[in-house]
Protein backbone atom coordinates (compact mmCIF):
# COMPACT_ATOMS: atom_id res chain seq x y z
CA UNK A 1 0.00 0.00 0.00
CA UNK A 2 1.30 3.67 0.07
CA UNK A 3 3.99 5.22 -1.00
CA UNK A 4 5.88 4.08 1.40
CA UNK A 5 6.88 0.60 3.01
CA UNK A 6 5.76 1.28 6.05
CA UNK A 7 3.93 -1.29 7.65
CA UNK A 8 -0.24 -1.41 7.84
CA UNK A 9 -1.24 -1.71 11.44
CA UNK A 10 -4.64 -3.39 11.90
CA UNK A 11 -6.24 -3.36 14.87
CA UNK A 12 -8.82 -6.60 15.05
CA UNK A 13 -10.03 -8.25 17.72
CA UNK A 14 -11.73 -11.27 15.09
CA UNK A 15 -9.13 -13.86 13.42
CA UNK A 16 -11.45 -14.70 10.36
CA UNK A 17 -11.62 -11.21 9.90
CA UNK A 18 -7.79 -10.73 9.90
CA UNK A 19 -7.15 -13.30 7.85
CA UNK A 20 -9.54 -11.89 5.62
CA UNK A 21 -7.55 -8.55 5.40
CA UNK A 22 -4.54 -10.79 5.11
CA UNK A 23 -6.00 -12.04 1.98
CA UNK A 24 -6.79 -9.32 0.31
CA UNK A 25 -3.75 -7.65 0.76
CA UNK A 26 -1.77 -10.55 -1.21
CA UNK A 27 -4.40 -10.51 -3.83
CA UNK A 28 -3.98 -6.86 -4.81
CA UNK A 29 -0.07 -7.68 -3.82
CA UNK A 30 -0.03 -4.91 -1.94
CA UNK A 31 3.44 -5.36 -0.02
CA UNK A 32 3.47 -3.52 2.94
CA UNK A 33 3.86 -5.56 5.93
CA UNK A 34 1.12 -6.32 7.98
CA UNK A 35 1.23 -5.66 11.94
CA UNK A 36 -1.88 -7.39 14.10
CA UNK A 37 -2.91 -6.40 17.05
CA UNK A 38 -6.18 -7.76 18.93
CA UNK A 39 -7.38 -4.76 21.11
CA UNK A 40 -6.73 -1.21 21.28
CA UNK A 41 -4.33 -1.97 24.07
CA UNK A 42 -2.06 -4.02 22.11
CA UNK A 43 -1.89 -1.58 19.11
CA UNK A 44 -0.87 0.92 21.35
CA UNK A 45 1.87 -1.08 23.13
CA UNK A 46 3.14 -1.62 19.48
CA UNK A 47 2.66 2.29 18.75
CA UNK A 48 4.84 3.32 21.57
CA UNK A 49 7.75 1.07 21.58
CA UNK A 50 10.33 2.87 19.87
CA UNK A 51 11.83 -0.12 18.32
CA UNK A 52 9.01 -0.61 16.03
CA UNK A 53 8.27 0.49 12.95
CA UNK A 54 5.77 3.05 12.99
CA UNK A 55 2.41 2.08 10.17
CA UNK A 56 1.64 4.44 7.17
CA UNK A 57 -2.07 3.90 7.86
CA UNK A 58 -4.18 2.37 10.70
CA UNK A 59 -7.15 0.04 10.22
CA UNK A 60 -9.08 0.25 13.18
CA UNK A 61 -12.08 -2.25 14.28
CA UNK A 62 -14.68 -0.89 16.82
CA UNK A 63 -15.43 -3.35 18.52
CA UNK A 64 -13.16 -5.25 20.73
CA UNK A 65 -12.75 -6.19 24.33
CA UNK A 66 -10.39 -4.26 26.72
CA UNK A 67 -9.45 -1.06 24.39
CA UNK A 68 -11.92 -0.87 22.09
CA UNK A 69 -11.87 1.33 18.94
CA UNK A 70 -13.27 4.52 20.03
CA UNK A 71 -11.22 4.37 23.38
CA UNK A 72 -7.95 3.82 20.65
CA UNK A 73 -8.99 6.52 18.53
CA UNK A 74 -9.04 9.07 22.08
CA UNK A 75 -5.98 7.57 23.24
CA UNK A 76 -3.75 8.70 19.89
CA UNK A 77 -5.33 11.68 19.01
CA UNK A 78 -4.39 13.28 22.53
CA UNK A 79 -0.72 12.00 21.47
CA UNK A 80 1.37 14.35 19.93
CA UNK A 81 3.94 12.17 18.28
CA UNK A 82 0.94 9.62 16.79
CA UNK A 83 -2.01 12.04 16.03
CA UNK A 84 -0.80 12.31 12.64
CA UNK A 85 -1.24 8.94 11.46
CA UNK A 86 -4.25 8.49 9.31
CA UNK A 87 -6.89 5.57 10.99
CA UNK A 88 -9.43 4.23 8.67
CA UNK A 89 -12.36 2.53 10.50
CA UNK A 90 -12.86 -1.02 9.12
CA UNK A 91 -16.31 -2.46 11.29
CA UNK A 92 -19.22 -4.35 10.71
CA UNK A 93 -20.80 -1.18 12.45
CA UNK A 94 -23.25 0.82 11.24
CA UNK A 95 -24.35 3.09 14.22
CA UNK A 96 -24.84 6.59 13.21
CA UNK A 97 -23.58 7.16 16.66
CA UNK A 98 -20.09 5.62 15.89
CA UNK A 99 -19.39 7.18 12.55
CA UNK A 100 -20.47 10.55 13.84
CA UNK A 101 -18.10 10.11 17.26
CA UNK A 102 -15.23 8.14 14.93
CA UNK A 103 -15.38 11.45 12.79
CA UNK A 104 -14.80 13.91 15.67
CA UNK A 105 -12.29 12.18 16.37
CA UNK A 106 -10.76 13.29 12.52
CA UNK A 107 -10.70 9.72 11.41
CA UNK A 108 -9.75 9.46 7.58
CA UNK A 109 -12.53 6.95 6.38
CA UNK A 110 -15.06 4.70 8.16
CA UNK A 111 -15.84 1.69 6.19
CA UNK A 112 -18.19 -0.64 6.90
CA UNK A 113 -16.70 -4.45 6.55
CA UNK A 114 -18.56 -6.18 3.61
CA UNK A 115 -19.99 -9.70 4.14
CA UNK A 116 -18.99 -11.10 0.43
CA UNK A 117 -15.39 -11.40 0.35
CA UNK A 118 -15.26 -9.74 -3.62
CA UNK A 119 -16.54 -7.06 -1.94
CA UNK A 120 -14.52 -6.83 0.85
CA UNK A 121 -11.52 -7.12 -1.72
CA UNK A 122 -12.76 -4.15 -3.61
CA UNK A 123 -13.40 -2.10 0.03
CA UNK A 124 -9.24 -2.97 0.62
CA UNK A 125 -8.52 -1.81 -3.62
CA UNK A 126 -9.96 1.20 -2.35
CA UNK A 127 -8.19 1.85 0.54
CA UNK A 128 -5.06 1.03 -1.03
CA UNK A 129 -5.60 3.21 -4.18
CA UNK A 130 -6.44 6.23 -1.86
CA UNK A 131 -3.85 5.68 0.41
CA UNK A 132 -1.13 5.18 -2.64
CA UNK A 133 -2.32 8.27 -4.12
CA UNK A 134 -2.45 10.27 -1.05
CA UNK A 135 1.16 11.17 0.65
CA UNK A 136 1.53 10.48 3.84
CA UNK A 137 3.26 12.24 7.04
CA UNK A 138 6.33 10.74 6.98
CA UNK A 139 8.31 12.74 9.89
CA UNK A 140 8.93 10.22 12.57
CA UNK B 1 -19.27 11.01 -3.78
CA UNK B 2 -20.04 9.62 -0.43
CA UNK B 3 -23.06 7.48 -0.81
CA UNK B 4 -24.89 10.58 -1.73
CA UNK B 5 -27.31 8.68 -3.80
CA UNK B 6 -30.22 9.50 -1.37
CA UNK B 7 -29.48 12.42 -0.20
CA UNK B 8 -26.70 14.39 -3.05
CA UNK B 9 -24.89 16.64 -0.52
CA UNK B 10 -22.62 19.28 -2.20
CA UNK B 11 -18.90 18.81 -2.21
CA UNK B 12 -17.16 21.90 -1.48
CA UNK B 13 -14.12 23.13 -3.32
CA UNK B 14 -11.96 25.60 -1.44
CA UNK B 15 -9.51 26.84 -4.31
CA UNK B 16 -8.01 30.25 -5.44
CA UNK B 17 -7.22 29.31 -9.03
CA UNK B 18 -9.08 29.40 -11.79
CA UNK B 19 -7.71 27.01 -14.22
CA UNK B 20 -7.78 24.48 -11.39
CA UNK B 21 -11.80 25.28 -10.76
CA UNK B 22 -12.40 24.59 -13.94
CA UNK B 23 -10.28 21.78 -14.31
CA UNK B 24 -12.33 20.08 -11.21
CA UNK B 25 -15.38 20.70 -12.53
CA UNK B 26 -14.11 18.93 -15.55
CA UNK B 27 -13.12 15.88 -14.48
CA UNK B 28 -16.67 15.56 -11.98
CA UNK B 29 -18.19 16.20 -15.18
CA UNK B 30 -16.57 13.26 -17.09
CA UNK B 31 -16.40 11.01 -13.85
CA UNK B 32 -20.26 11.59 -14.03
CA UNK B 33 -20.39 12.66 -10.02
CA UNK B 34 -23.38 13.80 -9.42
CA UNK B 35 -22.94 15.54 -6.01
CA UNK B 36 -22.87 19.51 -6.71
CA UNK B 37 -19.59 20.99 -6.38
CA UNK B 38 -19.55 24.18 -4.58
CA UNK B 39 -16.51 26.63 -5.54
CA UNK B 40 -15.78 29.18 -2.69
CA UNK B 41 -12.28 30.95 -3.51
CA UNK B 42 -10.19 31.20 -0.09
CA UNK B 43 -10.79 30.13 3.49
CA UNK B 44 -13.21 33.02 4.44
CA UNK B 45 -15.65 32.19 1.98
CA UNK B 46 -15.66 28.85 3.06
CA UNK B 47 -16.31 29.21 6.88
CA UNK B 48 -19.10 31.79 5.91
CA UNK B 49 -20.65 28.95 3.71
CA UNK B 50 -20.54 26.42 6.66
CA UNK B 51 -21.73 28.69 9.22
CA UNK B 52 -24.91 29.99 6.97
CA UNK B 53 -27.58 27.67 8.07
CA UNK B 54 -29.81 28.08 4.56
CA UNK B 55 -26.50 25.81 3.05
CA UNK B 56 -26.60 22.02 3.37
CA UNK B 57 -23.10 20.86 4.73
CA UNK B 58 -21.16 19.62 2.30
CA UNK B 59 -20.19 15.08 2.58
CA UNK B 60 -16.38 16.48 1.75
CA UNK B 61 -14.12 19.01 1.28
CA UNK B 62 -11.93 19.68 -0.95
CA UNK B 63 -8.61 22.13 0.01
CA UNK B 64 -6.19 23.77 -1.54
CA UNK B 65 -3.28 25.43 0.80
CA UNK B 66 -1.89 27.88 -0.74
CA UNK B 67 -4.63 30.93 -0.61
CA UNK B 68 -4.20 34.58 0.15
CA UNK B 69 -5.93 36.04 3.30
CA UNK B 70 -6.94 32.83 5.04
CA UNK B 71 -4.60 29.67 3.61
CA UNK B 72 -5.75 26.25 3.93
CA UNK B 73 -3.95 24.81 7.36
CA UNK B 74 -5.58 27.90 9.15
CA UNK B 75 -8.96 27.13 7.52
CA UNK B 76 -8.51 23.61 9.02
CA UNK B 77 -7.71 24.93 12.60
CA UNK B 78 -10.74 26.64 12.65
CA UNK B 79 -12.92 24.01 10.91
CA UNK B 80 -11.12 21.21 13.71
CA UNK B 81 -12.24 23.52 16.17
CA UNK B 82 -15.78 23.50 15.91
CA UNK B 83 -17.30 20.56 17.28
CA UNK B 84 -20.17 20.29 14.47
CA UNK B 85 -18.01 21.53 11.25
CA UNK B 86 -14.78 18.94 12.48
CA UNK B 87 -16.53 15.75 11.69
CA UNK B 88 -16.48 16.57 7.69
CA UNK B 89 -14.07 15.05 5.92
CA UNK B 90 -11.51 17.62 4.60
CA UNK B 91 -9.00 16.04 1.66
CA UNK B 92 -5.61 18.66 1.18
CA UNK B 93 -5.58 18.90 -3.21
CA UNK B 94 -2.58 21.24 -3.49
CA UNK B 95 0.71 21.74 -5.38
CA UNK B 96 2.72 21.73 -2.06
CA UNK B 97 5.21 19.06 -1.64
CA UNK B 98 6.37 20.60 1.41
CA UNK B 99 7.11 17.99 4.19
CA UNK B 100 6.03 20.55 6.89
CA UNK B 101 2.94 20.98 5.19
CA UNK B 102 1.92 17.66 5.00
CA UNK B 103 2.62 16.60 8.53
CA UNK B 104 0.68 19.65 10.33
CA UNK B 105 -2.31 18.81 7.81
CA UNK B 106 -2.16 15.33 8.91
CA UNK B 107 -1.42 16.61 12.96
CA UNK B 108 -4.77 18.74 12.24
CA UNK B 109 -6.81 15.86 10.65
CA UNK B 110 -6.80 15.87 7.15
CA UNK B 111 -8.08 12.94 5.54
CA UNK B 112 -6.20 12.62 2.89
CA UNK B 113 -3.50 15.03 1.12
CA UNK B 114 -3.31 15.25 -2.49
CA UNK B 115 -1.00 16.55 -5.06
CA UNK B 116 -2.22 17.68 -7.72
CA UNK B 117 -1.58 15.63 -11.18
CA UNK B 118 -0.25 18.38 -13.20
CA UNK B 119 -2.06 16.47 -16.74
CA UNK B 120 -5.47 16.26 -17.17
CA UNK B 121 -5.94 12.48 -17.88
CA UNK B 122 -4.12 11.78 -14.33
CA UNK B 123 -6.14 14.78 -12.76
CA UNK B 124 -9.28 13.11 -13.49
CA UNK B 125 -7.44 9.64 -11.92
CA UNK B 126 -7.12 10.92 -8.48
CA UNK B 127 -10.53 12.88 -8.67
CA UNK B 128 -11.78 9.11 -9.44
CA UNK B 129 -9.30 7.31 -6.40
CA UNK B 130 -10.86 10.24 -3.98
CA UNK B 131 -14.83 9.33 -5.35
CA UNK B 132 -14.32 5.59 -4.77
CA UNK B 133 -12.71 5.91 -1.79
CA UNK B 134 -15.61 8.42 -0.03
CA UNK B 135 -18.28 6.29 -1.82
CA UNK B 136 -17.83 3.40 -0.24
CA UNK B 137 -16.82 5.04 3.24
CA UNK B 138 -20.08 6.25 5.77
CA UNK B 139 -20.12 9.75 6.47
CA UNK B 140 -21.29 11.91 9.49
CA UNK B 141 -24.85 12.89 8.83
CA UNK B 142 -25.06 16.59 9.23
CA UNK B 143 -28.18 18.71 8.94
Amino acid sequence: MMKNLKPILLVEDDSVDAMTVKRALKELNVTNQLVHSIDGEQALEYLKTDDNKKPCVILLDLNMPKMNGIEFLQAIKKDEKLKKTPVVVLTTSKEENDVTTSFRFSVAGYMVKPVDYKKFVEAIRAINMYWTLSELPNGD
Amino acid sequence: MGKMINNLRPILLIEDDTTDIITVKRSFDDLKIKNPLVCVTGGKEALEYLQDKKNIKPCVILLDLIMPEMNGLEFLRIVKSDDVLKTIPVVALTVSQQQQDKIESFELGVAGYIIKPPDYESFVKAIGTINMYWTFSELPNLI
